[in-house]
């Protein structure tokens, strides 16, 4: 694997399967008493958020923890930032510290590759969702997802039909998806009013459809994206409840749905907007499923970048099978 | 580093034979073979093609304001190490170029650095708001004779001032140059709009925004009868739009620049900000459209948007990065490249694009003008031969945001010539 995470593109399939893999291993940690592995103890993990997210800054912040790093909290409101330092005065301020990762959320697209490839910094670099470019840990969560529900772990997603709904223009979830899910052989449908397809999207190694109808009978799974209610003051759709009833999903839809087809939502959801709560609530949708796998699959990214297999430092480590004890973990919330 | 008399030896006219030039004063004295003049300061120039001081239609000198980037005197050494004899200052300064009073303290300014003629554009209008016109006749009037009148940097979009300033510049026989963008097109944009940005993730700037305007400003430069030129005009379909509109015989020109000649959008993919200019890099089919309509004359010209910014504004994420690259030092070396070493273009179809059309358009009397006896001696010696590479550390301009630091380019300006005075020797700033 590449040292940095800023593109699903970065991912072979070999790649992907194996952060899968890992995460599935992860993901035992969760059922035992102490949720812990010393891997990445005294390394530093840095959650730079430029944007508010507390789910992802969260998921992040679960999984560096539960490997015993060190983990740092740099929220862009009310600090330097706010007064105007570069994004490169934080990174070299970042490198300074000796950060090993940086987890870096940013509302400008790019953000992530520019602080991987500037020279700024040494830390590997982890995309956690750059303006409406990319989120690579939410399309591996997902996969990690789809692959639990269609076809099993240790598979990948061949023959897969996966149907993407909603705001693709401006959704970072869905082009890391379509990346990502074709990599693992899955055939990927983008359906959205016109208006919400970028051009170009013709060139994207997925179909392309304007009418849900059409597609969900022959859907593995539904992705919902979350369409934010102010884009109808952009002119992209002429009302919220034109959107609803053209691209949400309901009872009535979900039903045209294959028996074992699971519906998906990266979140948050805006109820009554693209998903009803009758679907939203329904034991097919994997939304909150979705939340837990992203802890262990977002370990797997931290654990494989930061050569988690080696140990980290010389120092002895006590009790290393289940260690986590308070000397480990426990210097977080800094707030620089 | 003045004589009265240099004699030119064996330089090759517009690429042609070779041939002997004397300049006395500030005049081309004699063309020929086998000249002698007692006294005069011998250039050997063998091999070299001798072309007319290179004019530009389109250049940030960012003074006053914004003397961190690039000053009068900074910005014109550059021109003469890139072979210009002519700048036109682009009336985005702080403050802005709307009076009579900032534009001829630009002129000033030029006329004390004494590396290159430099003429003021002047806003089209107040504070380039697009509301109110700039007082044009003044700034006509004044020192500066201004006759080029831009917004650049913001398109005069409102229909009915475009069709006033068009009218209005008839009495002074000025020019209103467009910066054509469709304002609501392109809200936010960071790049062309196509596949690159789709991938991406950066807001658009379609091509259609450049277009629906150069479209309108033909139509209305056409019914009231004045002249309008294209500022930096980059995209097919524009090329289209310009080159009907020249079919109907309006007084339509357009110029191109240097970066628009040869990057395409697939370096966005990189996300730094060097790549990063307005109009947006677009697609290799634009690129190859522009090069033709230049070569058919479609395009009447190069210039070069030389655009300085300072470090930070580069140094940083593409969407909070600065728009523009500098061009004055790499111009002729991408105009060689792309035109001349693929055979679309001679050196004297070089000398028509980048010396005398602009000149023609900028009504700017002296440049622009045939290597003949008795024509003012502004000249430059190119070595066509020479292969290297970018390297911005030898700029004189005070910024350094070159989209071709690294990149091989043939070409270069040996020596340069002002009204007889060399300002460029052997490569350096006299």
């Amino acid at each position: 694997m590449n040292r940095h995470l800023i593109s699903a593109a970065d991912l072979s399939r070999d790649d992907a399967l194996l952060v899968l893999d890992t995460a599935e291993e992860m993901a035992r940690l969760a059922d035992r008493p102490i949720k812990k592995l010393p891997t990445l103890r005294g390394r530093t993990v840095v959650n730079l958020f430029f944007e508010d997210s507390t789910r992802t800054r969260i998921s992040f912040e679960a999984a560096a923890k539960r490997l015993s790093a060190d983990v740092i909290n740099f929220s862009a409101k009310g600090s330097s930032v706010s007064k105007g330092e570069s994004l490169k005065d934080t990174a070299l301020t970042l490198e300074a510290m000796g950060a090993d990762a940086v987890v870096i959320r940013h509302h400008y697209s790019g953000a992530p590759h520019r602080l991987a490839t500037s020279g700024w910094i040494n830390a590997s670099v982890v995309n956690a969702g750059d303006g409406t470019h990319e989120h690579p840990t939410q399309a591996l969560l997902d996969a990690f997802t789809l692959r639990r529900h269609l076809s099993g772990v240790g598979r990948d997603l061949a023959g897969r039909r996966i149907t993407v709904v909603g705001d693709v223009l401006h959704s970072r979830v869905a082009r890391s998806n379509v990346l990502l899910l074709t990599t693992l052989g899955a055939e990927v449908t983008l359906v959205a009013p016109p208006t919400l397809l970028p051009i170009g999207v013709e060139a994207w190694p997925c179909e392309v459809s304007y009418d849900l109808d059409a597609v969900l009978a022959k859907s593995d799974a539904v992705m919902m994206l979350r369409v934010q209610r102010e884009r109808m003051n952009a002119a992209f759709f002429p009302t919220e409840r034109e959107y609803a009833r053209r691209y949400g999903l309901d009872g009535r839809r979900m039903a045209v749905l294959p028996e074992h087809a699971v519906v998906m939502h990266p979140g948050p959801m805006n109820r009554g907007m693209e998903i009803t709560a009758e679907v939203a609530d329904s034991p097919r949708c994997t939304a909150v499923e979705q939340v837990a796998n992203g802890v262990s699959t977002r370990m797997a990214v931290l654990y494989l970048l930061l050569g988690g297999s080696e140990p980290a430092q010389s120092a002895p480590r006590p009790d290393a099978r289940t260690a986590g004890g308070p000397d480990t973990a426990d210097r977080t919330e800094e707030n620089l | 580093m003045t004589t009265s008399k240099t004699l030119i030896r064996g330089a090759r006219l517009l690429g042609g034979e070779p041939r002997d030039v004397l300049l006395d004063g500030e005049r081309i004295a004699g063309v020929g073979t086998g000249l002698t003049a007692a006294g005069a300061r011998e250039v050997d120039a063998g091999g070299l093609v001798l072309l007319p001081g290179l004019v530009d239609l389109h250049t940030h000198l960012r003074e006053p304001g914004r003397e961190d980037s690039e000053t009068v005197l900074t910005g014109t050494r550059a021109a003469a190490l890139g072979g210009y004899t002519a700048v036109h200052a682009m009336a985005n300064t702080f403050p802005v170029a709307d009076t009579a009073g900032v534009v001829e303290q630009v002129w000033r300014l030029g006329r004390e650095s004494g590396y290159c003629d430099v003429q003021p554009v002047g806003a089209v209008t107040v504070g380039l708001e697009g509301k109110q016109l700039a007082e044009l006749g003044a700034m006509a009037d004044s020192a500066a004779q201004v006759r080029v009148f831009s917004d650049d940097g913001k398109c005069v979009d409102d229909a009915v001032i475009m069709r006033r300033a068009l009218e209005y510049v008839k009495a002074f026989d000025g020019v209103v140059a467009q910066h054509a963008q469709e304002p609501r097109l392109t809200q936010g944009a960071q790049m062309n709009e196509g596949t690159v940005s789709g991938e991406l993730g950066l807001t658009g700037w379609p091509a259609v925004a450049e277009e629906s305007i150069i479209a309108r400003d033909v139509l209305l430069a056409a019914h009231v009868g004045s002249r309008v030129h294209i500022c930096h005009l980059s995209t097919a379909g524009s090329v289209e739009i310009v080159r009907w509109a020249k079919s109907k015989g309006w007084a339509v020109t357009a110029e191109v620049t240097p970066h628009h000649l040869l990057l395409t959008d697939e370096l966005v993919r990189t996300y730094n900000p060097v790549y990063k200019v307005n109009p947006p890099l677009r697609t290799e089919a634009d690129v190859l459209a522009l090069r033709a309509a230049l070569a058919d004359g479609t395009i009447d010209c190069v210039a070069t948007d030389h655009a300085p910014h300072p470090h930070e504004d580069k140094d940083c994420e593409w969407s909070a990065a600065a728009m523009g690259m500098i061009g004055l030092e790499t111009a002729l070396s991408v105009v060689q490249h792309t035109m001349v070493d693929t055979g679309l273009l001679d050196w004297a179809g070089v000398a028509d694009r980048m010396a005398a059309r602009p000149a023609a358009i900028g009504r700017l009397a002296g440049h622009g003008r045939p290597i003949a006896d008795g024509e003012p001696a502004n000249l430059v010696l190119v070595d066509p031969a020479y292969r290297g590479t970018v390297d911005p550390a030898g700029f004189a301009s005070r910024s350094r945001n070159t989209p071709y630091q690294g990149r091989e380019l043939p070409g270069k300006v040996v020596a340069t010539f002002l009204r007889g005075k060399a300002t460029v020797t052997d490569g350096k700033l006299v």
